[in-house]
């Protein structure tokens, strides 16, 4: 502790859970756009991850609130914000957008996998018919009519849906920009950052799982769908970095004597998170990276492995952003006149361990989901052949 | 900021007081007369069933309001449990002198034994000011179980200037965001001004605790929801001051009606130069500060 901090300021009360749950709500929406691209934009070069981006979204939904219930003094109450909604708080929201969005999700994947299950249905036994009979509410009919008026539904779902993405996780940036005795949170520009930090978080975590899957089950890669997503990903984390280095510069520039201590809190408190990690090493290099894999034409494993890396290195970019925004808010009194410390602890119930656990929940779940219906398309889940192994 | 329908004082949130295959030329979605349902069926369904699910709850809820809120009734009426106290009646303010404060702390004291308030958590507190020649500030708060502070805040050879003590607790603000941010309607505000926590609704989500700009808040660490000043809520309730205010032995502290024109706060604040805490925040804090130094934020 430096300085004065206000007696009740000295431990931080929005931890690590605090740090996970945007981060995953960003996946989330990010996920959701990549989808999108495809159901709705056709953007036919990222067939490839189109169903494996809309499910990844919907299982990343499923454990967003995961993080909140562990933070919640009292998660018992948790509903009352259903229940007992009180609307002058951006808070409030929360229950029913994040429902309204989880239906939409729920439903489009529904609509996509329905004739995978019916297939599965006709060739599983006892237990995967079972299974599959109560997902598919009973009606195992499957017709060229009926997927063409799911695709109809599809397509209008992922319009819908885009909207309502932003909507979620605009409103997590909104949570703190509106928090006005915060100056390093009160900013109108953080929802469009949060925004855009997701959509490129969404990418990343895309590209980087089908790559790491590819390579696993020792499947081509599509050359033409990672081409294309890391052009997404540099094009969008341009403009993410850009808007977060903005919205300091400005504060920066007008010199007010928010400054004065938002200078210290980067300069030394946030030093080594934000200016060394988050900027210098995991925004400069991932963008040199995919920008020399957009703009010059790299041979497929030199540009798979550089993709690769750039996008690990853009997921802990995010979560960097993620832990400066939420941390680094708390870490100044509103004294204005001292700093505090926080460590999360390993095994306490808002520590390291359990943010580990909630994190790889949903990459599990994937896979679980992957060994009933196929997250990926035939032609995509095709072994290498020895010509194409020995160029990679 | 609406309290209908909330018992006031119930909420204070520590008071002492607050006690199956298909035909195929069937069309799409369509039920089957005994057969298992169709897609349109079971989304029919379970519409209706959330739509039941949402008006048992707001029943539930409007149940759990009980009485109809005071005002609502005929004139007003007096708040349930607080016998002839009426909420309408009252207006309640708070004016600290900080030229008057010593620093002994028997105002955190007596808080801390009145409301029990839990290890290293305060509902109010006490800053020292100490400012060296040329300005800069030093600035410590007695932490101690005695609220004491330690003799010599600055290092030895430094020339002080001026030092001063300044009081600190909720502002009560009229235009209180914590309430305004609070998700559930927990942390409220009663029609005699007094910024509170229902202990029965708070979920601890912190919301509150971020967005006061004062560092009045806490998570309290034994019942896991917000928690701060209720200005004795109980006592004033009560026609009682409150603990902070029986206490101080220099009269630095004043909590007062407003709407009582024999209060003493109106010649207070009507013949004395005063100053809010963050006032360009547009919270409206209602604890005035009489004497307070430009260092003091």
């Amino acid at each position: 502790m430096d300085g004065y901090v206000f007696p009740n300021e000295v431990n931080v009360v929005w931890t690590v859970m605090i740090v996970l749950y945007p981060y995953i709500t960003g996946l989330v929406a990010g996920a959701f756009v990549v989808s999108s691209l495809y159901h709705l934009f056709d953007r036919h070069q990222i067939k490839a991850v189109s169903r494996f981006s809309l499910v990844a979204a919907l299982v990343f939904l499923m454990f967003a609130t995961l993080p909140l219930l562990m933070h919640l003094g009292r998660p018992d109450r948790a509903f009352n914000i259903m229940i007992t909604p009180h609307f002058t708080s951006a808070m409030a929201g929360f229950g029913y957008i994040y429902s309204a969005y989880f239906i939409v999700v729920a439903i489009e994947v529904w609509l996509v996998v329905r004739s995978d299950l019916v297939k599965r249905y006709e060739s599983g036994g006892l237990l995967t018919r079972a299974f599959c009979s109560v997902v598919l509410l009973g009606d195992r009919r499957d017709s060229p009519e009926m997927r063409r008026a799911n695709h109809r539904i599809v397509r209008f779902l992922a319009g819908l849906g885009i909207p309502m993405a932003c909507l979620l996780h605009g409103y997590v940036g909104f949570l703190f920009g509106s928090v006005k005795a915060n100056p390093w949170w009160s900013t109108p520009l953080m929802f469009v950052i949060f925004i855009f930090s997701a959509i490129v978080s969404g990418i990343a975590v895309l590209t980087f799982h089908y790559m790491t899957i590819a390579w696993i089950n020792g499947w081509k890669v599509d050359q033409e769908c990672v081409r294309a997503l890391g052009g997404f990903l540099w094009g969008f984390m341009i403009v993410a970095v850009s808007l977060e280095v903005l919205e300091v510069l400005s504060i920066a520039y007008k010199q007010t004597e928010e400054w004065e201590l938002l200078y210290l809190l980067i300069t030394k408190k946030l030093f080594f998170t934000y200016v060394i990690l988050q900027y210098l090493v995991f925004s400069l290099i991932p963008f040199f990276l995919l920008g020399i894999n957009t703009l010059f034409r790299l041979r497929d494993r030199v540009s798979n492995v550089v993709l690769w890396v750039a996008s690990v290195m853009l997921l802990a970019q995010v979560l960097l952003m993620r832990w400066n925004v939420v941390i680094g808010g708390q870490l100044f009194s509103k004294s204005h006149r001292g700093f505090t410390d926080y460590m999360p602890g390993w095994g306490t119930r808002e520590g390291l361990i359990v943010a580990v656990i909630i994190f790889t929940i949903p990459f599990i779940l994937l896979y679980v989901f992957h060994r009933i219906v196929p997250l990926f398309p035939p032609e995509v889940m095709v072994k290498k052949s020895k010509d194409a192994t020995a160029q990679g | 900021m609406s309290n209908q329908g909330r018992k006031p004082g119930s909420g204070t949130a520590t008071s002492p007081t607050a006690s199956d295959p298909q035909p195929p030329q069937r069309p799409v979605g369509e039920r089957a007369p005994g057969k298992a349902w169709g897609r349109r069926q079971f989304l029919n369904a379970g519409a209706a069933g959330g739509l039941i699910v949402i008006l048992v709850g707001m029943r539930h809820e409007s149940a759990e309001a009980g009485t109809p809120p005071p005002g609502e009734g005929e004139g007003k009426s007096a708040p349930p449990g607080f016998g002839d106290y009426n909420w309408y009646d009252h207006y309640w303010a708070y004016v600290i002198d900080t030229t008057k404060c010593i620093g002994c702390g028997s105002c955190m004291r007596a808080c801390r034994r009145e409301n029990k308030v839990p290890k290293d958590y305060f509902r109010t507190w006490i800053e020292r000011y100490e400012l060296r020649e040329g300005g800069e500030a030093h600035v410590d708060v007695a932490l101690n179980e005695q609220a004491s502070f330690d003799a010599d805040a600055l290092p030895a050879g430094e020339k002080k200037a001026k030092s001063f003590f300044v009081p600190k607790i909720c502002n009560h603000c009229a235009q209180s965001v914590c309430s305004q941010v609070c998700p559930v309607g927990a942390s409220y505000q009663t029609e005699d001004g007094v910024v509170l926590v229902d202990a029965e609704r708070c979920i601890g989500c912190a919301y509150c605790v971020q967005a006061c700009p004062y560092g009045s808040r806490f998570i309290n660490p034994d019942t896991h929801i917000a928690d701060k000043c209720t200005l004795c809520y109980h006592r004033i309730t009560k026609g009682k001051t409150t603990a902070c205010v029986l206490s101080c032995p220099v009269g630095a502290r004043m909590v007062g009606d407003l709407k009582d024109p024999k209060s003493p706060l109106h010649e207070i604040l009507r013949e004395r130069r005063y100053t809010l805490l963050h006032p360009e925040l547009g919270t409206h804090p209602k604890c005035y500060y009489i004497g307070m130094d430009i260092e003091v934020k």
